[in-house]
């Protein structure tokens, strides 16, 4: 099976704390360390075990600057085969939409069975994986926290839903599945696996090798600034006798939806 | 002429989701004058049930009655959505499971902008709609704007905008099963698979109550799931209380735990180490009780008590279950 | 001369020569050992190179001390003594059973030497030592056979039971005594009964019995005795020494070779491989340890060696608390894996990675590096460079667990497994009211570095720790100051986790950090980043522990203690685990702690060398194990309350964590506290 897993390059909150510069136009990026989003290195070790178990094989893409080829030759590490990096300026405003329409490029490049994204991204909206799908009018599943390959033509997936319950579907291949954290447990990779892939040729792509016009990817939807919302200095010490806290907490509980 | 927006309602055996009558407050927020369109599809009993429901809260009901609908595949409901709504349309739809599966595909079909998992409508001139979201698990928000001219597909998480609990409407039913025509998808929905009887998914829950070292003894995780129970919540812990053995590992929060996303939060008796506080994302509404005022956990919470849990817990519970 | 009986190299059984029996039975049973011998030679040939042939001097005292001194035995006092006096005994009738073989073709054989009084007195001291024997391998037979103590035990998922062998043994050993006595007993009844000069047999001995026994019996029988004896001790001789090396008695031949070759330098940790440099790592093809081959010659030669004795997994923590993790299958399993792949007879099997087929990845990553088996193993063999290894095969392949793959990595970016700011590193010293830390650096220059390391830096709890050392070095008048953000975390458990490469940039970044300082000397409160500094780092200033440090100002009278008021406390000190067994310092913090004026001490049962780990530091915080019955601090507080003890003193940020969640979780909470030696020394202290 041949799969093509779409990944990005994130600060991830638990190493990092994000604070927002002085104008609010950015977050505050000095400090930062970036990892590969923690969905998509669990959709890139599904894809690993999946050609492991029936043959294929497996291409990273990215779409980000220069740093972005550190995630690939990370997945890289992992096990994936191959690695694919979309870097061009034009993608630093660049919305969902014109994301997913730089991979449709790189999916009808391709040859894929199968094109795996993480279900979201710490500094994204969930939302590349299902537009990439209709973008390419295959099928979609989002979510997604287990696969199984039926045959060279059907795989069964679930969906993680509410209350912690799983849906089960019958999907055709080709498509497009947006990968739940905890589908499996992805491998460690260290530094050491990191440099036996250093010197391996990864193949860079603009915007004029997808065939995309600037105009195609001008965003659609954009971001104004960042902000931290009004907070107080630490929490409201409700005050008075225990009664009359218990009283006003459970007003506010009622408010926020505390009470079912 | 009045905008039309449409808001997809989601409903179960008959029974609307919360989400519906937050759909309508959200609608109002980007237009007052809008005329709201309330989208019911499913079959049988159940959609005319749900269908009955909204017209209580929606002046206009779309109902779309297919057999392939008795569970919503969001596959097949994308593509009637398609041949169902006018061009331009603002749609709606709660930013979960469903909505995630359902949104961002719709958007390309029709050929808008897509903004997933508002909270807040910031405001709209003219046709610019500026909608604020949350990134890096709610550590920082943004103001994102798009033109609504051509259109839109807006996810809502729920639970943030208010609830129209009026029922004021007596709103028109109208078939549209026609106009959403016949569709074939390549996507099967096969089954459910329930969760573990008895094995609580703490992640899953809206509310949680949460213990810590605080609560002393054994004995006292009793008051906690009282509360809860009252609450409609379900008890999770910190580190501590596993180590105890007290609660299983499985409703441990943290980064040894689980990362949970509940709407509120009650830490009782936590300190509030990072390991644990690191576990809870989603931007939660918090309540910290702790005897110490110094306790870190007052700096994440939004609101404290400073009383022993072991005696403030059953009075709350007492006051909860009075309100019901 | 004339003869009592018939010598056995003249008696004739069947026509045939009994002397030619005699040579052809060592020659068999020698043929056979030196084959056996020759193919447990090829693991170890197989396996990986290891230098141990250095320091004579000081391996040969281990030889003396471990070995004939059989020093750590009495740890376990019944055992001891009987393994002690089996092994004694045997040493001394080594040479009788050498000159047995012999005596069969030549009748007046005299072991060289044991001619004349040596002789005699060598021969009342082998009566004696055949009794002992015997009657300790009946002590041991009852005591195995029927008590059967809880560290012998099998449990079902390691396989059968092993008392059989253990009989079966020892049913060998006291069958050789029985014969020798046996054979020297009726020659002196028969000398005896034809009123010739016989042979002194000690009173009280088996042969001394077998002489009065056999006082009156027909000569002919005795001859059959006599000439039978013979023949069972040399079959029963040989067999046993052929049996040796399918089983755990193949220590007898082993352990002499083990204890010199045994681990010299405490608290160190294997390179990758031995003759491969670190810029040499990169063309390896695999680190750590995947096969059976891949461990060091020394590795198989502790797996031989192994006594089955049950110590290792007695005073292991993780076993302790119900760990999937039992050092002494660890061996157990490893050597039959050996003996399985390259039997004795039959062809050498293909390899099997170990991970997965005789090992779990969570027995492998249950272990603390406490060094607990290590001190009591009686024939020295190691645990934590096979666990390091093994972690590192792992590694290399990425099975690492999710809960410490999220720290690993935040090391990795951040070089603190919190995945903290590095610029946060120094935020403690805010918590000081009047005393100003300096940043330490190529401009800002020092005489004592602080080094702090992450658990000390970022733990809130442990921030308390650092703000102590810094009150007391500033009471002590010391220029001192700490690398703030450019410490990175020692590594000492990265190391120890297997993830050699990422310790190896840490360790390159503090080396310019602690150099760029101009520091003389090094001070740190943690014990791993002091094991970590001390052993696997190399070109830095001295390392001293803050109890260390404490204890010589106060010995230069630089410090001064309040008294203790409370009557009430009593104090214990808990040997953490990398400052005790790891580094010896046991007395250090003991002495401190006797220095305040009032302080009243106990000790736990289990204290210095057997100290009885808190649950682990740096990522051993993190690792979560499939089972666990109870915490390992839960049972040290436990511990402490045995011994009467209402304040736990530690030297340690990890015992710190591990003890008072020890306290929160057991029914101790305000019943005992935890503290950090350095938190009561600065609350204690005379400031002037």
């Amino acid at each position: 099976m041949e799969i093509l897993v779409c990944v990005k390059r994130v600060p991830d909150p638990a190493e990092n704390e994000i604070e927002i510069n002085s104008d609010g136009t950015d977050i505050e990026r000095d400090d930062l360390v970036y990892s590969v989003n923690e969905w998509d290195n669990y959709a890139v070790e599904e894809a690993i075990q999946i050609r492991d178990k029936v043959g294929g094989s497996v291409t990273v893409v990215t779409v980000g600057d220069e740093e972005a080829d550190e995630v690939l030759r990370r997945e890289m590490a992992m096990g994936a085969d191959k690695g694919l990096h979309i870097n061009d300026e034009v993608f630093e405003e660049a919305d969902g939409l014109a994301i997913a329409k730089a991979l449709k490029a790189v999916v009808e490049k391709g040859n894929y069975d199968l094109i795996l994204t993480g279900a979201q991204a710490d500094d994204g909206a969930a939302q590349v994986g299902g537009m990439l799908a209709a973008l390419l009018d295959l099928p979609y599943a989002s979510l997604v926290n287990s696969i199984e390959v039926v045959d060279d033509k059907t795989l069964k997936v679930g969906r993680e839903i509410e209350g912690g319950n799983q849906e089960m579907n019958e999907i055709s291949l080709p498509c497009v599945l947006s990968i739940q954290t905890g589908i499996n447990e992805p491998r460690y990779v260290g530094i050491r696996g990191i440099r036996k892939v250093a010197g391996v040729e990864i193949p860079e792509m603009e915007l004029s090798d997808l065939g995309l016009s600037e105009d195609e990817v001008a965003p659609k939807v954009k971001r104004l600034d960042y902000f931290v919302p009004e907070m107080g200095e630490g929490a409201e010490i409700l005050e008075g006798d225990t009664e009359e806290i218990a009283e006003k907490l459970v007003e506010l509980l009622k408010a926020k939806g505390g009470i079912k | 002429m009045s905008r039309e927006i449409f808001a997809y309602i989601e409903h179960h055996e008959g029974v609307l989701d919360d989400s519906a009558l937050e759909l309508i407050n959200a609608a109002k927020k980007i237009d007052e004058s809008a005329n709201v369109v309330a989208l019911v599809l499913g079959t049988g009993d159940n959609l005319n049930k749900a269908c009955e429901e909204a017209a209580k809260t929606y002046a206009s009901v779309w109902k779309v009655d297919k057999s392939d609908l008795s569970y919503p595949n969001a596959e097949i409901i994308r593509a009637m959505l398609v041949n169902l709504l006018p061009k331009g349309s603002i749609c709606l739809i709660p930013h979960d499971t469903f909505g995630i599966d359902l949104g961002p595909g719709l958007s390309v079909k029709l050929d808008t902008p897509y903004v997933p998992d508002i909270i807040a409508i910031d405001k709209v001139e003219g046709d610019k709609l500026v909608a604020v979201r949350q990134e890096f698990s709610g550590q920082a928000h943004t103001h994102v704007e798009c033109d609504i001219s051509s259109g839109a597909v807006l996810t809502i998480r729920p639970g943030t905008f208010a609830a129209d609990e009026s029922k004021s409407a007596s709103g028109e039913v109208v078939d549209k099963s026609g106009d959403a025509g016949d569709v074939e998808v390549k996507r099967k929905f096969l089954e459910v698979v329930e969760a573990e009887a008895g094995d609580v998914d703490i992640t899953q829950a809206d509310i949680l109550v949460s213990v810590g070292r605080g609560i002393g003894e054994e004995e006292n995780i009793e008051l906690a799931e009282e509360l809860a129970e009252a609450l409609g919540g379900v008890v999770s812990c910190s580190r501590p209380v596993v180590d105890a053995k007290w609660l299983d590992h499985s409703r441990q929060v943290g980064t040894s735990g689980k990362t949970v996303k509940p709407k509120v939060y009650i830490a009782v008796g936590i300190s509030g180490a990072f390991q644990h506080v690191a576990g809870i994302k989603g931007n939660p509404f918090i309540v910290a009780i702790n005897t110490n005022p110094k306790a870190p956990i007052f700096q994440v919470a939004d609101v404290g008590v400073v009383e022993d849990c072991i005696e403030f817990l059953p009075v709350l519970t007492e006051k909860v279950q009075e309100m019901k | 001369m004339e003869m009592a009986l018939v010598p056995v190299a003249k008696v004739s059984l069947l026509g045939i020569p009994a002397s030619l029996l005699a040579i052809l039975i060592p020659l068999i049973g020698i043929g056979f050992f030196s084959y056996i011998m020759a193919r447990r030679l090829i693991p170890l040939a197989k396996a990986k190179p290891d230098p141990r042939f250095d320091r004579p001097k000081q391996r040969f005292k281990n030889l003396i001390k471990f070995w004939l001194g059989q020093y750590k035995q009495p740890r376990y006092l019944v055992a001891g003594v009987i393994h002690m006096v089996i092994f004694f005994g045997f040493l001394i009738l080594s040479i009788r059973s050498i000159s047995m073989v012999f005596i069969g073709f030549d009748p007046g054989f005299v072991f060289p030497g044991l001619g004349g009084f040596l002789g005699h007195i060598y021969d009342f001291f082998k009566d004696y030592a055949a009794t002992f024997v015997l009657i300790a391998c009946i002590v041991a037979g009852i005591r195995r056979g029927v008590f059967t103590p809880e560290r012998y035990k099998v449990p079902p998922k390691y396989g059968k039971d092993h008392t059989f062998e253990a009989l079966f043994v020892l049913g060998l050993i006291g069958g050789l005594m029985i014969f020798e006595s046996l054979y020297s007993g009726s020659m002196v009844a028969a000398q005896r009964q034809m009123g010739l000069e016989a042979e002194f047999l000690p009173p009280l001995t088996i042969s001394w019995f077998f002489a009065k026994i056999l006082s009156g019996a027909p000569r002919g029988l005795l001859q059959f005795l006599n000439t039978s004896a013979y023949f069972c001790h040399d079959m029963v001789f040989f067999f046993f020494l052929c049996f040796l090396p399918f089983g755990k008695h193949f220590h007898v031949i082993t352990s002499i070779f083990n204890v010199y070759f045994s681990k010299l330098d405490r608290g160190t940790v294997k390179p990758v491989r031995y003759g491969v440099s670190d810029e040499e790592l990169d063309d390896l093809d695999y680190f750590g340890v995947k096969y059976i081959e891949d461990f060091t010659w020394k590795n198989i030669l502790d797996f031989y060696t192994c006594v089955d004795c049950g110590r290792c997994a007695d005073v292991c923590p993780a076993n302790a608390v119900g760990r999937p993790l039992i050092p002494r299958f660890l061996t157990l399993k490893a050597r039959e894996h050996i003996f399985d792949r390259f039997p004795v007879f039959g062809e050498i099997k293909p390899k099997v990675p170990l991970i997965g087929n005789i090992y779990e990845e969570d027995e492998i990553w249950s272990c603390t590096t406490c060094g607990a088996c290590e001190e009591e193993c009686p024939v020295l063999n190691e645990y934590i460079n096979k666990i390091v290894d093994l972690r590192r095969g792992m590694v290399d392949e990425g099975l690492v667990p999710q809960t410490l793959q999220k720290p690993l990595n935040a090391l990795t970016k951040r070089g603190n497994p919190y995945g903290k700011m590095e610029k946060k590193r120094a935020e403690w010293t805010k918590g000081l009211e009047d005393i100003e830390v300096k940043i330490v650096g190529k401009k800002a220059q020092t005489e004592t570095l602080y080094f702090v390391d992450s658990a000390t830096s970022y733990d809130e709890r442990a921030n308390e720790i650092a703000r102590s050392v810094v009150k007391i070095m500033h009471a002590c008048g010391e220029d001192f100051g700490i690398l703030g953000k450019s410490e990175k975390d020692s590594g000492h458990e990265v190391r120890r986790f297997g993830e050699e490469m990422l310790f190896l940039t840490l360790k390159e970044q503090n080396i310019d950090a602690i150099l760029n300082s101009g520091a003389k000397r090094i001070v740190t409160a943690d014990p791993h980043a002091y094991n970590g500094l001390k052993k696997d780092y190399e070109g830095i200033p001295p390392v001293e522990h803050i109890s260390e440090y404490i204890l010589r100002k106060i010995n230069e009278g630089k410090l001064r203690f309040k008294p203790i008021e409370d009557p009430a406390l009593v104090f214990t000190y808990h040997d953490p685990c990398y400052l005790g067994r790891h580094n010896l310092v046991y007395d250090a913090p003991r002495q401190v702690l006797d220095a305040i004026p009032g302080l009243n001490r106990v000790e736990m049962e289990r204290h210095k060398d057997r100290s009885f780990c808190c649950g682990g530091g740096g990522l051993m915080l993190f690792y979560e194990p499939p089972e666990e019955e109870q915490r390992m601090g839960q049972v040290r507080v436990k511990m402490a309350n045995e011994a009467g003890a209402n304040v736990i003193v530690v030297c340690c940020p990890f015992c710190l964590t591990h003890l008072e969640d020890g306290v929160k979780t057991t029914r101790f909470e305000g019943k005992i506290q935890v503290m950090d030696l350095t938190e009561l020394i600065s609350k204690q202290l005379i400031i002037e």
